[in-house]
């Protein structure tokens, strides 16, 4: 590695001069770390969508349906405690030799396939929570209008409940930003794992380690950012309403008073 | 008797050990507009809510058009779109607009097309009042709005039976008239309508069956002129002072 000569502080220079020889294979720990963050996220949020809305679906007792719905609340349970009760690391580890024979699939797609299950678990419970926090009226109406349980939560719960739950299923997204470096484990060439590799070849680790947190607080950063903006948007979609239609009300009543 | 159309008979309904219906029966006919009154906690909600089967009974029975509703051969979806519901919270749909709340059900429920739907929905939201108001957000409105927008959403889907439950209790004084209005004129159409309410000019100048429930039972019912003049229960009487002064 050429060393550069920037500030004349060593520490800085050595950590620019990381940066500037080893970005291609940087970049490309950053590509795999939002390529699973991103993937393992959407993947998640489809799982806890689809467990956690049926978790919350109500069943009339006595009937056969009842039965399945029981066996089915139980199954869900289990899945959800198995993979937030264990370690991430632990469960790529074991996910990904256990069923090498059977698909005989790559690190980086066991990798997406672990990070999707595991957020998939707290994503059912984000789900569920923000179904419950959708006042009991809103079901009570649809009902009342002859909708079937189904067409209640496609059409009406689901829609407010991630709304309420949007916050929350960003954040999983962050924390699967970072939590995309266990997989370092199973040797997905994510950013700790490229950080690792330079910092050992280099004997370098406080300066490569220190380069690593810096485009990790970048990316969790301009996350946070971009959340913060698509938060906002969700709030004021139905909001548009005062500049256009009411505005134009209130300019034609205004009119007509002129006229009078 | 032809024209009875809900037959409520022996109806018990309990939430644990608290008895909130004991044994009540009475009919309402076609037509008919039936004021349900009493103090709260008197359980006249929950007879409300059983007549939609948002709460069940324990034991008798309801029957609408001669039909028993907690037969459990009967489509309920299709039991509830004939009997619309009007709440005292109102319950828009604050995920939809004004025009979408009253369009979803008749798409899902009734399968209408859409042209069709808007072109309904429009209609009684104009008889509501609130057609300016159509592509409003519906968390956007004041409650009195919101409740008439509630009663054409209901009115969207041609009701047999409009149930209201205490629709002015929530709203601001002022609210309350643009509310009774619409259900008056409502009931002037000939629509059957049970309402529980506290508003006793309205159930005077509208109703024309008054029920008084008082601790789960039917302590008295009958014309409102002969209930509001004349009232024979004790515990009637006592109400009335209470609430007309």
């Amino acid at each position: 590695m050429t060393h550069y000569t920037f500030t004349g502080n060593l520490f800085i220079d050595t950590c620019l001069s990381i940066l500037i020889t080893y970005w291609p294979s940087l970049l490309l720990g950053v590509k795999t770390v939002l390529l699973i963050a991103v993937s393992g996220t959407v993947i998640g949020m489809m799982i806890g969508l689809i467990i956690g809305g049926l978790r919350a679906i109500k069943v009339e007792k006595g009937t056969y349906v009842y039965i399945i719905k029981w066996v089915y609340n139980v199954l869900a349970k289990c899945y959800i405690e198995v993979f937030r009760g264990t370690p991430m690391m632990v469960q790529a580890v074991f996910i990904y030799y256990w069923l090498k024979p059977t698909f005989g699939w790559t690190p980086i797609i066991a990798g997406i396939f672990v990070i999707s299950v595991n957020t998939g678990a707290y994503m059912a419970e984000i789900v569920r929570a923000g179904i419950q926090s959708v006042d009991v009226g809103q079901t009570e109406a649809a009902r009342s209008l002859g909708m079937t349980s189904g067409q209640t939560m496609l059409n009406i719960i689901l829609p407010q409940a991630i709304k309420n739950a949007f916050p929350a299923m960003g954040n999983e997204f962050i924390v699967n930003l970072k939590d995309s470096s266990v997989l370092n484990v199973i040797s997905v060439t994510e950013l700790f794992f490229q950080t690792k590799s330079i910092a050992g070849s280099l004997y370098k680790y406080e300066e490569t380690f220190f380069v690593s947190a810096i485009i990790y607080l970048c990316l969790t950063t301009i996350t946070s950012y971009i959340l913060h903006l698509i938060e906002k948007r969700l709030n004021n979609t139905r909001t548009s309403f005062p500049s256009s239609s009411t505005t134009e009300m209130l300019v034609k009543k205004a009119s007509k008073g002129v006229q009078r | 008797m032809s024209d009875c159309v809900i037959n409520v008979i022996d109806c018990r309904k309990s939430f644990g050990n608290l008895e909130v219906l004991k044994n009540i029966n009475f009919t309402v006919d076609k037509g008919d507009v039936v004021c349900l009154i009493g103090s709260s906690g008197s359980g006249k909600s929950t007879l409300l809510r059983c007549i939609n089967r948002l709460e069940t009974i324990d034991s008798g029975q309801i029957l609408v058009n001669g039909q028993d509703i907690y037969d459990r051969k009967i489509d309920l979806n299709h039991y509830r779109a004939k009997v619309g519901m009007v709440f005292q919270s109102f319950n828009l749909f604050s995920n939809l607009n004004v025009l979408e709340n009253c369009i979803i059900a008749q798409r899902k429920v009734l399968k209408r097309s859409h042209q069709e739907a808007e072109a309904i929905a429009m209609t009684y939201l104009k008889k509501v009042g609130m057609e300016q108001f159509s592509h409003a957000p519906s968390t956007q409105i004041s409650g009195g709005q919101k409740q008439r927008i509630a009663i054409a959403r209901a009115l969207c889907m041609n009701p047999e039976i409009l149930l209201f439950d205490e629709p002015t209790s929530a709203l601001d004084p002022e609210m309350v008239q643009d509310v009774l209005d619409v259900m008056k004129a409502l009931a002037n159409e000939g629509l059957t309508m049970i309402v529980v309410t506290h508003e006793m000019s309205f159930a005077k100048e509208v109703a024309n069956k008054v029920i008084f429930m008082d601790k789960g039972v039917i302590a008295e019912e009958g014309e409102p002129n002969e209930m509001f003049t004349n009232p024979h229960n004790q515990r009637t009487k006592e109400f009335l002072k209470r609430i007309i002064r």
